[in-house]
């Protein structure tokens, strides 16, 4: 693991004083710092529970509590499908198996290339609409391999430009 | 408080508003069988062993945690209430893992006594287990979360005792494990190895790291000679191991059980601890006279050692130099007691006795060596003690009682007995100071202030005119306001003592494990007053009582220290101290 950059050392710093003295702050601060970074970092966990008073090995605990908070740095492209029951029975498992072929990310994982990563997600309580993915944040309900395919393309295309 | 009235097992039980089933039950003397509860410590409600019915209670409810109410009507023995306990003992089980034949806590276990309470006599429910976790990487502490329960017992000791929290819960549901952040070991993260979580454990999850084999190898090597040395605290722990009562002194067997294991000598480490008192004495008064960095920090407690150079070191100036007792103890045995008796030093091998966990990782310190060898090359605890007396197929109890090996290093005063106890290294040194300052044999040696169990005592003395505050705490929990006031410049004292453990060595990761029933029972944590009184009574029973006054002190001084805090005494009886980091995160 490498250590931080100081940029992303000040973005935690400013989240951590914005929060300060709130109650209940370690999740809400922990959500912001996910949101920035697309991770938590040790040092978001460490400058947290100094802030907060509590344990590192404490806000570790929440972080590894809840799916949607990550460790490890995250893909430029994030791609959540949900594993709940409803959406697993209509085929959520295609849809992961044909994403994980276009894009190379294991489950939970981020592709070599940093460019994906797939997150098989619990229910997001769209039930009606399932199977459900989430592609950078856009919902697509009645999800089918071909939208996943032409949102992955998509997306590759608009990388070669960059 | 008003006063609620209920009734337990059909008997009318008044209790207080507030209290839980379980405090009630106890209250009037029925026992409600628990495993995740520790008094003031934890009260999680995760293990659910403590179910009782509640009349027109939809479901089963957990007395640690269920306040009582008016007209309640509480069994603890209905059929429902012993198969809701029995079904949770038998899944609890189901995810254990039952080697319980070489588990260290075999016979100790609060799992296994529970189960055989209960009769809990097959594998009800057989599945998976969760996945485990193992670390050994640590010179004290070992954590196998294959048998962990989850009673998060240790992570509320760490928490709240020494208010670090090195242990949490990770991962969720089935996953959930006990580990240091990040599932590190104890080696990579800060934990002062104090071992409280050790002997709060109420199975074999946590357990000292043994270095009995190391130590019967070298009973049998026939080049070594094996000199033993035994803590103060220890006598006042050994005999429970043999299921003697709590406090009882056991110092002669002891010494009898060492003799017939093979240890060329069996000496005291109170020896050493004189002589830390000559030495952390005489740097106090150079301090004070000296206008050196005030107030000094003791520094016999390698668990609070650690501890400050984790978390305060920009104090670390303040702690004393001096080496712990038995380090002390390790660096003459290898010097002066080898040239006296003309033995190799490398042929040497020197054993601590310890009521600590952190001595084994004290004694690994680069800096606590004299020349290519380190002063102590390993340490028992009480417990492995106990082990090792077993195996050697010593019957304890039987044993007469022996005296401690009294060539050079054998003397000891009552000062050094007391160091066992929080308040005791503090209580030396003054004797020590004042008789030394006022010139005369002192009169009145019972400094009682520093006695008893509260987290922070202090006290004014006068030493020969000069008043001075001292203070003692022991816990991090206690000793952090403390630690706080130097850090800002505005502490009052001149003289603190700080012990890892609460209440002191008596008390240390390494003593014998007192159960959590004994704990939440009548004598609750008075366990500790118990072993501490035999101490005092040890001290009482001493005809010398100020360390200054030991005669084979004053020899070695004579004829090899020339004096405290000279220069062969620096390189011998000092040692040194740095920052260290907290997490090993980044390989």
């Amino acid at each position: 693991m490498e250590r931080l950059n100081l940029d992303s050392l000040r973005t935690i710093d400013s989240i951590v004083d914005r929060h300060r003295g709130e109650p209940g702050p370690v999740i809400v601060m922990l959500h912001d710092v996910q949101d920035s970074l697309g991770y938590v970092p040790f040092e978001a966990m460490e400058k947290i529970a100094a802030a907060t008073g509590t344990s590192v090995a404490d806000v570790y605990g929440v972080v590894c509590f809840y799916a949607q908070f990550t460790t490890s740095p995250k893909g430029k492209h994030v791609i959540n499908i949900c594993l709940g029951t409803a959406c697993y029975v209509k085929g959520a498992q295609a849809l992961i198996d044909e994403t994980v072929t276009l894009t190379g990310a294991e489950i939970n994982k981020t592709s070599e290339d940093g460019i994906f990563s797939l997150d098989a997600t619990r229910c997001l309580g769209a039930c009606g609409l399932a199977p459900v993915c989430i592609i950078d944040g856009k919902v697509f309900g009645n999800c089918t391999k071909e939208t996943i395919v032409a949102e992955i393309n998509k997306i590759r295309a608009a990388e070669k430009m960059a | 408080m008003t006063a609620v009235h209920l009734r337990i097992n059909n008997v009318n039980v008044t209790a207080e508003s507030g209290m839980t089933v379980l405090e009630a039950a106890r209250s009037a003397g029925i026992n409600i069988p628990t495993l995740c509860y520790l008094k003031d410590i934890n009260r999680s409600g995760n293990c659910r062993v403590c179910l009782v019915e509640v009349k027109n209670g939809r479901t089963l409810l957990s007395a640690c945690t269920t306040p009582v109410s008016e007209g309640m009507e509480v069994f603890t023995n209905s059929e429902r209430a012993m198969r809701g306990r029995r079904n949770t003992l038998s899944l609890i089980m189901s995810n254990h893992n039952k080697n319980c034949l070489s588990c260290k806590r075999n016979q100790n276990c609060e799992l296994q006594k529970l189960c055989e309470d209960h009769g809990i006599r097959d594998n009800k429910f057989e599945g998976e287990h969760t996945e485990a976790s193992y670390d050994d990487f640590s010179y004290g502490i070992v954590r196998d979360t294959s048998k962990c329960v989850l009673c998060e017992r240790c992570v509320e000791t760490c928490r709240k005792v020494q208010g670090l929290g090195v242990l949490g819960l990770e991962n969720r549901g089935f996953k959930t494990i006990v580990a240091p952040v990040y599932n590190k070991s104890f080696a990579d993260v800060n934990c002062m190895q104090c071992g409280q979580c050790v002997i709060n454990c109420p199975v074999g999850a946590l357990t000292e790291k043994e270095n009995i084999t190391e130590v019967v190898a070298a009973l049998n090597n026939p080049d070594k000679v094996v000199i033993v040395q035994t803590a103060p605290a220890v006598r006042a722990s050994l005999g429970e191991e043999f299921g003697n009562p709590i406090g009882t002194r056991v110092t002669g067997k002891m010494v009898a059980a060492l003799h017939r294991c093979g240890f060329d000598r069996v000496y005291d480490t109170n020896f050493g601890a004189d002589l830390t008192i000559m030495e952390e004495g005489n740097e106090l008064l150079e301090r004070i006279k000296n206008g050196g960095t005030l107030p000094m920090f003791t520094s016999c407690s390698p668990g609070w050692i650690r501890y400050i150079e984790y978390e305060y070191p920009e104090l670390l100036p303040h702690l004393s130099t001096s080496k712990s007792p038995h380090m002390m103890f390790g660096a003459i045995v290898k010097t002066y007691w080898a040239k006296k008796h003309n033995v190799d030093p490398k042929d040497i091998y020197v054993v601590s006795i310890m009521p600590c966990i952190a001595k084994k990782s004290e004694i690994q310190r680069p800096e606590n060596k004299t020349g290519n060898y380190v002063d102590v090359d390993a340490v028992l605890t009480t417990r492995e003690l106990g082990r090792l007396i077993k195996l050697y197929g010593i019957e304890f109890n039987e044993l007469p009682d022996e005296e401690f090996d009294s060539d050079l290093l054998g003397d000891y005063t009552g000062a050094a007995v007391i160091f066992g106890a929080t308040g005791g290294v503090m209580e030396a040194a003054l004797r020590a100071v004042k008789q030394q300052l006022e010139g005369k044999k002192l009169e009145q040696v019972d400094f009682t202030a520093c006695r008893g169990m509260a987290g922070v005592k202090e006290a004014e003395v006068d030493l020969a005119g000069t008043k001075i505050w001292i203070a003692i705490t022991s816990s991090m929990s206690a000793a952090k306001p403390l630690l706080e006031e130097v850090k800002a410049g505005t502490s009052k004292y001149t003289f603190i003592e700080v012990m890892g453990c609460p209440g002191g060595c008596i008390n240390g990761g390494g003593q014998s494990i007192i159960p959590s029933k004994v704990k939440n029972g009548k004598i609750g944590y008075g366990y500790k007053e118990l072993r501490m009184s035999a101490l005092y009574d040890e001290d009482k029973a001493c005809d010398l009582r100020v360390s200054s006054d030991n005669v084979q002190i004053q020899q070695l001084y004579r004829d090899f220290l020339e004096k405290p805090g000279s220069e062969i005494a620096e390189e011998l009886l000092h040692t040194s101290y740095s920052p260290k980091e907290k997490f090993h995160i980044f390989d």
